[in-house]
């Protein structure tokens, strides 16, 4: 099967720091990978790798076929096609949520004000905040604010979404609302990469999760068998602490 | 106490034209001095050697030198340098004073892009957008309305500042004070009253500025 992420070998060190020490995944077209493990385990690192927030050190990256870690491509390119959801969602504070949602397709993708509009309203919609399209997101919730920053991400039409603990950042009552927009990106079969601490949601929507300690893989496997058959030490005494 | 205000009534008028010289030059010089500040601060934010070493090489001079000597500079040396008779003193003047202003203006555009938050220049580049996108559409709208309070402050610098062209005989507020001296004989009053009128100037502007920092003042980050 036609593989929509590879990773061969990627290696990340902030100067002398070695915080990727070597992984390999391959994620398929429509699954939906959460990545979980200790704090400065390399997780956000690895997820920022993917659309080279942080420039790998060595190692590949391909994304639908792009050498993303190729310096001959053209990284905005591929950026086009992966969509980023932050921990502190990163909303522009100077523009509406409409204005959030539909800049990227007017400047990026050259679309004209009244489609981007258009497309912006029924994310936000979709979202479940066609109603507050018109705030500035200082207006707004947390879970409100992460909710526009998704929908800003898929107004790109990304391929692929990457979260980077998603519903960290957020009041306990609110990951809700964050986590469902998620779930029904996954049932409609967007490629999803998830950091999170979130191991009900792991559980209930991923199709795999990976153990990352040391700025390694050290496990991987269904939701079920990793959280009910740990095999690595490591994660058993990581699961042990958060379950 | 022999004092005698009468005597500052005569020249009133050109008071007035002294007064007008002093806010055209200090508008044109904070005018040109942001277009050329906002250049510089972004060739120093670019990353590229001899940007930033440029960019560093200009506001390092402009800021460390006295601005008196840059007058001089510019009015009687760059003429030897070029080999013309002299420079039009009102062009001299607004040329220094535009450098200066700008390398003031850098400093204060890199404080102000520096202090929008990295996720901001990362949420913009994860969409697609190019580093130079990001700037514009994201980046400097936020950092320009923080950079509002200190470029009404450096307005008000420039605006006593450029009393200091009155030394190649610019005819602003300060040089027709001391004209006005020269004629009337007398030192005190034209001096006060310049002074006064440079004091209403600053004053008002600086109400304008604590004005503008309630409007924009407060933090509108989402973080």
């Amino acid at each position: 099967m036609a593989k929509m992420i590879r990773v061969n070998n990627l290696t990340k060190k902030f100067g002398t720091l070695e915080v990727l020490r070597g992984i390999s995944c391959h994620i398929a077209p429509k699954e939906v990978v959460v990545v979980i493990g200790p704090s400065g385990s390399g997780k956000s690192t690895f997820l920022r790798c993917l659309n080279q927030l942080e420039e790998a050190t060595s190692g590949e990256i391909i994304i639908d076929g792009v050498t993303v870690t190729d310096p001959k491509t053209n990284i905005n390119l591929v950026r086009q096609d992966v969509g980023m959801v932050f921990q502190r969602f990163n909303l522009f504070p100077h523009m509406t949520a409409l204005q959030n949602v539909a800049l990227a397709p007017i400047k990026v993708r050259k679309q004209s004000q009244q489609e981007a509009r258009e497309l912006a309203l029924s994310l936000l919609e979709r979202v479940g905040l066609a109603d507050k399209a018109e705030q500035y997101p200082e207006k707004l919730s947390g879970g409100q604010q992460q909710r526009v920053a998704i929908a800003r991400a898929l107004a790109m039409r990304p391929k692929v979404m990457l979260f980077d603990e998603p519903t960290s950042a957020l009041d306990p009552e609110m990951v809700g609302e964050v986590l469902e927009v998620m779930k029904g990106l996954a049932l409609d079969g967007m490629t999803m990469v998830i950091v999170s601490h979130e191991m009900g949601f792991a559980r209930e929507v991923s199709d795999r999760v990976l153990f990352m300690d040391e700025g390694l893989i050290v496990e991987e496997g269904s939701p079920h068998e990793l959280f009910n058959n740990p095999r690595n030490p490591r994660t058993q005494s990581f699961l042990s602490k958060i379950l | 106490m022999d004092l005698d205000f009468t005597v500052v009534l005569d020249y009133l008028p050109m008071l007035a034209q002294g007064t007008k010289i002093t806010v055209q030059l200090t508008a044109m010089a904070v005018g040109i001095g942001t277009v050329i500040g906002l250049f510089m601060s972004l060739m120093r934010l670019s990353g590229v050697k001899p940007l930033v070493l440029l960019a560093k090489i200009y506001t390092d001079f402009f800021r460390g030198t006295p601005l008196l000597v840059q007058i001089f500079l510019f009015y009687y040396g760059f003429p030897q340098l070029l080999g013309v008779q002299s420079f039009p003193r009102t062009l001299a003047g607004i040329i220094t004073l535009s450098l200066n202003s700008g390398a003031y203006v850098a400093e204060i555009f890199r404080a102000g892009i520096q202090s929008i938050h990295r996720g901001q220049m990362e949420a913009a580049r994860s969409l697609g957008m190019t580093s130079a996108q990001a700037m514009r559409y994201v980046v400097l709208p936020q950092a320009f309305k923080r950079c509002i309070p200190p470029l009404g402050n450096e307005f008000i610098a420039m605006l006593k500042d450029s009393s200091l062209v009155s030394v190649i005989s610019l005819q602003e507020l300060m040089q027709t004070g001391r004209i006005i001296v020269g004629r009337s004989y007398r030192a005190f009053e034209p001096y006060i009253v310049v002074a006064l009128i440079y004091l209403v100037m600053t004053m008002t502007i600086s109400q304008l500025v604590s004005y503008l920092e309630r409007v924009f003042g407060k933090d509108d980050q989402s973080e």
